[in-house]
């Protein structure tokens, strides 16, 4: 089942997943591909930011944050799933 | 379906070359156009320090004579959302009357290669000679991690070259690299990855071309993981960084204090030893009054902006001011802005003027017009002369708690309402005059790095002289303008009353005097008086005039080493009355939090919207939003007998 990285953090769910698609075509969801956000990459949660939004995320080695309305674009799946 | 790139001539070599710097945001391009021209241009651990492009020469020891560099803001691609992105692309396909340049350095930092590599394929596809410089190479051997630069550089078919940018580590190989851009013909792995058209096909050319490479990828940065389960703790993480502000603020006060002394010691030693040895001619006087005591009642201050500055310069090296944006980025979206919006109003808590311009990194025009029109509401180190010496005067040093006193708390206090305000305003704008959607936010985290004493040391030095340059300029020539309508007309010395009050009354009848209680009808339900009045419109030059002003007024005033403060406050027995009561006094500090008394900000706005509509809007609703304020405050101080 493929879930949002939104629901990801809400479950702080530390496991590896893998990044099924970017939802849209417009502007913000080409902008999320071009920093790496895109199908096929690992990614993992790793922490909500103390107010709960936005949350870090691990992606390609670097730490990333995105607020939840970016990261409900993201569908993951669990990695080689 | 391939495209052919279109590759510009690498032969015959025109001089002198132009080398552009191109790499995402953090990777360390500045630290290496620094390392190459022998620049100090700013560098700093959180995305969006650099903002324009800037030029230097490489320096003439790798080899190579008139080789220019060129240092880009950091992008994540060529497409450009935001003002300093766009800088970037217009360089690299050839704008602002330049052509493209003849070649680019890619920046790419070696702990998270695959982030890095796209955006060599797209340089690579404008047909631009591409080298790369891999930093952080010392953080990827720290963490386990391992690649051979030889090896990338036979997949990709570019130069590569490993280097420890802020030690100096491989810079004399990128140095010779870079002094012969006609040498790098693109080979066959660049030029494919550059023909890929989405993302995902460059970060899938990106993947082939590591796993290609033997190579050991990095461990997780285990201290970067390890504070910030401490620092971005919901409890203890807020609980660290108010204490850490508070004993800060109480620091300057405490710490500062002896340093102050001494230089505002030399300072009446100087004016003194002016009077006592010079002939007593109006020329004398304004040496000794106007300029040395104006001026350097500012300059004593020196101390406290060397501590500030070392906090801000540190906090913003080891990586902590990134994660304040993670942290607060809640709290900007209930404003309707988002993280880098704080990051631009951080910057502007040293001065405004780079933190207008830090806006350029926000995509939205709507939310960057939002930012530039309340990051003046900042607590920049302008104010902090003026605070320091009201604080001093009228708030008393009495403990509250611990090390705290009410004079650190009052000072804590007036950063908050600052920040308050800019918060509050931002939020109004954009429920009304600047509504609009939010573009998406992404910031990302650098890891912790602990900051190299020198390098701060450097940039404390770099933010001195730039106060001293200030107070040897703009402060200097508002002092000496005010020396002169503050002793004419001239009138003769009436020989039964003393010295003191001679100067009283030249000082009573000046013209500065007459325009001060011009404008009482304005500042009289606040209580101050025209010395109060002439010092708010000399501040309009810079807020630091404020305090020359005083130190001007008081100059004839008090015993030997009695400081301002000691004379602001009143001496009690016989001697001048207080300046202010402290309800006027808590007025006072109020209206300079909010008021837009900053030339340079005003220019700043200017040209960073192009025009004069909202430097004058910024500067009307801020000067009646403080006037407003000052009046609530007197109101209430005085209700609760201040
Ligand atoms: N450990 C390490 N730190 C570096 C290196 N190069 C730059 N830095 C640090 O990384 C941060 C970002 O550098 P900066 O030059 O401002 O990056 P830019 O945003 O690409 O211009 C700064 O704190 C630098 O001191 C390097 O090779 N090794
Ligand atoms: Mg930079």
């Amino acid at each position: 089942m493929d879930r949002t990285l939104a629901d990801v953090a809400d479950a702080s769910d530390g496991r590896l997943l893998e990044i099924a698609e970017v939802t849209g075509t417009d502007a913000d969801s080409r902008r999320l591909r071009e920093i790496g956000f895109c199908a096929g990459a690992p990614v993992r949660f790793i922490r909500r930011a103390p107010l709960g939004d936005p949350a870090m995320y691990e992606l390609r080695g670097a730490l990333m944050s995105l607020r939840r309305s970016e990261a409900r674009r993201i569908r993951v799946h669990r990695a080689g799933a | 379906m391939t495209t052919l790139v279109r590759l510009r001539p690498t032969t015959p070599p025109r001089r002198p070359g132009r080398i552009a710097i191109l790499g995402a945001p953090n990777s360390g391009k500045t630290t290496l156009f620094n390392a190459l021209t022998g620049h100090r241009a700013k560098a700093g651990n959180y995305p969006g320090v650099t903002v324009d492009r800037r030029e230097g020469d490489l320096q003439r020891r790798f080899g190579a004579d008139g080789v220019r560099l060129v240092d880009l803001p950091g992008v994540y691609s060529l497409e450009p959302q935001s003002e300093d992105e766009t800088v970037a692309v217009r360089v690299l396909e050839g704008g602002f009357g330049e052509a493209p340049p003849d070649g680019v350095v890619g920046v790419v930092d070696a702990t998270t290669i695959e982030r890095g590599l796209p955006l060599l394929a797209e340089a690579a596809g404008l047909g631009l000679p591409v080298c790369v410089a891999l930093t952080m190479i010392d953080e990827l051997k720290a963490r386990h991690g391992e690649i051979d630069p030889k090896e990338l550089q036979d997949r990709l078919g570019v130069p590569v070259v490993g280097v420890v940018g802020n030690r100096g580590l491989g810079i004399d190989d990128l140095g010779a690299l870079v002094s012969s851009p006609w040498d790098w013909t693109p080979g066959p792995g660049l030029l494919h990855g550059a023909e890929a058209k989405t993302p995902e096909d460059r970060f899938g050319w990106a993947r082939e071309v590591l796993g290609a490479c033997r190579r050991q990828a990095p461990e997780p940065n285990r201290w970067t993981r390890r504070l910030d389960r401490f620092l971005l703790h919901p409890a203890i993480g807020s609980a660290v960084f108010l204490a850490f502000v508070a004993f800060f603020f109480q620091a300057i006060f405490t710490w500062a204090t002896p340093a102050m002394d001494f230089l505002s010691g030399l300072m009446d030693g100087l004016a003194d030893q002016i009077l006592a040895t010079l002939p007593d001619t109006a020329f004398t006087r304004l040496l000794a009054d106007g300029v040395i005591r104006g001026v350097g009642a500012v300059i004593v201050f020196l101390p406290q902006i060397v501590l500030l500055f070392t906090v801000i310069l540190f906090l913003e090296a080891c990586g902590y001011m990134a994660r304040a944006a993670f942290v607060v980025d809640r709290v900007m979206g209930w404003v309707g802005l988002e993280g880098r919006c704080f990051i631009a109003l951080l910057s502007s808590y040293a001065c405004a003027v780079p933190g207008i311009m830090a806006t350029r990194t926000i995509p939205s025009p709507r939310d960057r017009l939002t930012t530039i029109l309340v990051a003046p509401f900042a607590t920049c180190s302008a104010r902090l002369p003026v605070y320091i010496l009201l604080i001093a005067a009228f708030i008393p040093a009495d403990p509250v708690l611990g090390p705290f006193t009410w004079q650190g708390l009052t000072l804590t206090g007036l950063y908050f309402l600052g920040t308050g305000a800019a918060l509050l305003s931002a939020a109004v704008f954009k429920r009304g005059l600047l509504r609009g959607a939010t573009l998406p936010f992404y910031l990302e985290l650098p890891p912790y790095r602990l900051p190299r004493p020198s390098d701060i040391a450097l940039g404390v030095w770099d933010r001195a002289k730039l106060f001293l340059r200030r107070a040897g300029t703009i402060i200097l020539a508002a002092s000496v303008v005010l020396w002169f309508l503050l002793n004419l007309p001239r009138r003769p010395a009436d020989p039964q009353l003393s010295v003191t009050e001679n100067q009283r009354a030249v000082l009573e009848g000046s013209y500065a005097a007459s325009a001060g209680r011009l404008l009482e009808p304005v500042f009289a339900p606040m209580d101050f008086d025209w010395r109060i009045n002439v010092g708010l419109v000399a501040s309009q030059a810079a807020r630091e005039v404020m305090v020359a002003t005083l130190a001007q007024i008081y100059a004839h005033e008090g015993e030997d080493g009695e400081g301002l403060g000691v004379l602001l406050a009143g001496s009690g027995e016989g001697g001048a009355p207080p300046l202010l009561s402290r309800a006027s006094a808590l007025a006072l500090l109020v209206y300079f939090a909010f008021a837009m008394q900053c030339m340079s900000t005003l220019a700043v706005i200017r040209r960073e919207t192009g025009g004069w509509r909202w430097p004058v809007f910024t500067f009307a609703y801020m000067n009646g939003l403080a006037w407003l304020s000052a009046w609530l405050t007197f109101v209430l101080a005085s209700a609760a007998g201040a």
